[in-house]
């Protein structure tokens, strides 16, 4: 160091050759390796990760987007099905009640029918009942008058009139007297 | 190997109330006796840091880098957040995404000056390699070319020289004396305050810590100068924690300056 300090050249401001010459060599053998061999390789290495890193997160959002088409598949299927059982269901339903209403209604005629045919056979009967009383009513009546009265109603004629008049009197009571 | 104050201090046993005066350092720590010399050639400690610092750089991004990974580990990791760094906080606030082709440039720039930096505070070494004006004097040289060249072809060489002294927004009647002031700021001043505040800065920083680290020697006796030799390693190890800063700050500093001056030479105006 003495022969440097007594030379005079102690000025660091002043760049030193040898240290000036080793220093570019240094930082250009740095650069060359750096820019040549070892950037290029990590730079293609963070390229390869950002695409891996892209491309997961593409399929990723495929499998998705997947995911949520089966599942609305699915769900309008399900509704589908759920629709398709309700209407069937109404469906039956409507068909009960109209095969409900349609026995009540045969069971109704039925029962009309039956109800009209038994009134028409009491009404003849009736009518025959009535026919065969009337007439032995009569007979009856004319015996019992000429029992009491004798000969005076011997006349066939005049018998006749009166057994009219009689049952005509008999008609003018009340209905539900002589139905009875 | 050890500075030649400090040489003297340890050998000579220099202590306070001894009748020896305090040995400050001074700029002849920054010059070192050769190590070996060929010829004319002289082998210096600053020399060999330099290579051991360039033989870090290489080596690391290497184990890095090599084989890069897809899924990265270890070395890569580390390698990975050191070039995204540079490339995130450096290159892009600059340069936008076309600053990742000056990439390598400003990785080798910003490691290299950082490792040479750090051998300030390393045990054994204890020597900014950058305190050596040669060294960011020669990097400073690289970095001109680069900004230079690169305004020369992107903006042509009389659009270079005519954009760079003719500042937009500048009126008309200030231009002969602002178009100097602007050649000499691009080409001179620029260059010369890159390389002198990274050298200015170590070589500061590497006499704080000398005048400390001497000081704590040299008031060291079993006497009063035993509390003051504790003050002043306190003073010293809290320098050195500031050192951890510095050093990492004017690489960056460095890195981001020549980063700006790309950028301003691939603009095609001010």
């Amino acid at each position: 160091m003495m022969h440097l300090a007594q030379s005079g050249t102690q000025n660091p401001l002043v760049p030193n050759t040898t240290e000036l010459i080793l220093g570019l060599v240094a930082f250009f053998v740095i650069f060359g390796v750096l820019a040549r061999i070892l950037l290029p390789r990590i730079t293609r290495t963070l390229e390869a990760r950002t695409d891996q890193i892209e491309g997961g997160l593409r399929r990723a959002e495929e499998a998705q987007a997947e995911a949520s088409r089966v599942l609305a598949e699915y769900r309008a299927q399900l509704a589908q099905a759920r629709h398709e059982a309700a209407r069937i269901r109404e469906a039956a339903k409507e068909e009960a009640a109209q095969i409900v209403a349609q026995g009540r209604a045969e069971g109704a005629a039925e029962r009309q029918r039956i109800i009209d045919s038994a009134s028409a056979q009491i009404e003849a009967d009736r009518q025959h009942a009535l026919a065969s009383l009337r007439a032995e009513v009569g007979a009856l009546a004319v015996e019992l008058a000429g029992r009491i009265v004798g000969e005076s109603l011997a006349d066939e004629a005049r018998q006749a009139r009166m057994v009219d008049r009689f049952l005509a009197e008999i008609e003018r009571q009340p209905r539900g007297v002589a139905a009875r | 190997m050890v500075s030649d104050a400090a040489a003297v201090a340890a050998a000579g046993g220099c202590h306070i109330f001894s009748g020896c005066g305090y040995p400050a350092p001074s700029i002849s720590d920054f010059f070192f006796k050769p190590i070996f010399t060929i010829g004319s050639f002289e082998f210096t400690k600053p020399i060999l840091f330099m290579l051991v610092a360039a033989a870090i750089v290489l080596a690391f991004f290497w184990l890095a880098f090599r084989r890069p990974q897809l899924v990265p580990r270890g070395a890569q990791n580390l390698g990975e957040v050191g070039i995204l760094f540079v490339r995130d906080q450096i290159l892009r606030p600059q340069l936008g995404k076309q600053g990742d082709r000056y990439l390598p440039f400003i990785v080798s720039l910003f490691f290299f000056i950082w490792i040479m930096n750090i051998f300030e505070i390393i045990p054994g070494v204890m020597f900014p390699v950058t305190s050596k004006y040669a060294f960011p004097f020669g990097l400073t040289i690289v970095v001109w070319v680069t900004y230079v060249s690169i305004g020369i072809r992107h903006q042509g060489p009389i659009g270079y020289f005519k954009n760079m002294m003719t500042p937009s927004g500048a009126p008309a009647w200030i231009l002969p004396l602002l178009a100097p002031i602007e050649l000499l700021s691009n080409l001179i001043i620029r260059p010369f305050t890159l390389s002198v505040r990274l050298m200015a800065n170590m070589l500061a920083g590497h006499v704080l810590l000398l005048v400390f680290g001497l000081g704590t020697w040299y008031l060291f006796s079993l006497s009063i100068g035993l509390l003051f030799s504790a003050t002043s390693l306190i003073v010293y190890l809290l320098v050195t924690l500031l050192e951890v800063l510095v050093t990492f700050l004017q690489a960056f500093i460095f890195a981001t300056l020549a980063a700006f001056y790309i950028s301003d030479s691939l603009k095609t105006s001010h």
